[in-house]
């Protein structure tokens, strides 16, 4: 495997901190500090728990918005939790889901041990196996404005599923020094307002 | 191994479609599924309503996003299981849809518990009502068909409504027990 030129912060600074339309759901951990680093944002759904089920909550969300693109960012562990999903995920295709993940080949918030994308496991090729064709491999800037540009035209000029991992071995994001907000509750009701509008909530 | 005894042949089963009508009449946008036998009419059901997206999950445990993730969109997902996908579920239930406090509406057909010939099914079979008590979610039983549409709508006003995780347990006795013979 080639070297990686990115950061982390690069990547959630591309993705969503310049595209205030996208709905947006984050693995727990480390693309939960990314994702707040890049901006916190009433339209980003934070996971501080539920490991591996990132993807089918993306899912559910872009099957009820499909005139909407939706961005799911997580992490390797948290994807590899959930690799039931991207068969799921493949299975009903949705054109408006992008998967994107931060691989740093490991379990950064338990102390830093190895992951199995350190060793043998490609992500991208059991995405593109599962029956997701658009899966890709990210390692520099030019990739990251293609995937960029792909997520800003899911839908449209872009069919979804898309899934991508955007290599960053051994970086490491350490929660930031205002953490975004923790209570579940609160972040769904100012995604569904911010989303659906004031009847959300009545 | 001796066959095991073949229980009464009950009437026509006509309560899947009760229930189907009750999904519909409470606004069920989505629906997620690991095909279980006695969902398998509901199932199809569902398959044919433009109206409605089904989900085949390779485990039970994506439901539980996908409801979630439904409901962050602004729609209504019911999941169907069977008993045994509950413990695919437990850290889901606990940890996302109990800690965002979401609607979770989930219709569970019960193996273990009512003439089960298959010793497999009998220990979640038996655990269901606990596990689902222990992570804050309400149970309502079904025995009889004629039950299925008021305790349907019952539990998805409990859910979609006051915000909660409810579980409608279709109880053995109403599904009746497999035969594979």
């Amino acid at each position: 495997m080639t070297t990686s030129t990115l950061t982390r912060q690069q990547i959630a600074g591309r993705l969503i901190g310049t595209d205030p339309d996208l709905l947006v759901v984050t693995g727990l951990g480390g693309t939960c500090w990314d994702a707040s680093q890049a901006g916190d944002r009433d339209l980003t759904y934070y996971l501080w728990g539920g490991m591996g089920l990132a993807a089918s909550t993306g899912l559910g969300l872009a099957l009820s918005r499909p005139d909407r693109r939706v961005l799911v960012l997580t992490g390797d562990g948290e994807m590899l939790m959930g690799l039931g999903s991207l068969a799921t995920v493949a299975r009903i295709a949705p054109g408006n889901l992008a998967i994107v993940v931060v691989d740093n080949e490991l379990y950064g918030e338990t102390g830093g041990q190895s992951s199995h994308t350190a060793g043998s496991c490609d992500l991208a090729g059991i995405a593109r196996a599962a029956g997701i064709p658009d899966s890709r491999i990210v390692s520099d800037a030019a990739g990251l404005e293609e995937l960029a540009g792909a997520v800003g035209e899911l839908g449209a000029a872009v069919r979804g599923p898309l899934f991508a991992v955007a290599r960053v071995p051994g970086q490491l994001s350490g929660p930031p020094a205002e953490l975004p907000p923790r209570d579940g509750t609160y972040l769904k009701h100012r995604f569904r307002e911010a989303l659906i509008g004031p009847h959300a909530l009545r | 191994m001796t066959a095991p005894v073949p229980l009464p042949v009950s009437a026509p089963v006509t309560w899947p479609d009760a229930l189907y009508d009750t999904l519909k009449r409470v606004g069920i946008d989505q629906v997620g599924h690991v095909p279980d036998a006695g969902h398998a009419r509901l199932i199809d059901r569902c398959e044919h309503d433009p109206g409605i997206a089904v989900t085949g999950l390779t485990s039970e445990e994506e439901g539980v996003g996908l409801a979630a993730g439904a409901w962050l969109g602004g729609q209504r997902a019911a999941l169907l299981m069977q008993s045994s996908g509950l413990g695919n579920c437990i850290n889901a239930i606990a940890s996302l849809a109990e800690a965002g406090q979401f609607p979770l509406l989930m219709i569970i057909t019960m193996r273990g518990e009512w003439g089960e010939f298959n010793p497999w099914q009998v220990p979640l079979g038996r655990a269901t009502r606990d596990v689902l008590v222990a992570v804050d979610c309400r149970v309502l039983d079904v025995h009889r068909p004629d039950d299925v549409a008021d305790t349907t709508l019952a539990a998805a006003r409990l859910a979609f409504d006051s915000s909660q995780r409810v579980a409608v347990l279709l109880t053995q006795r109403l599904i009746g027990t497999k035969a594979f013979r």
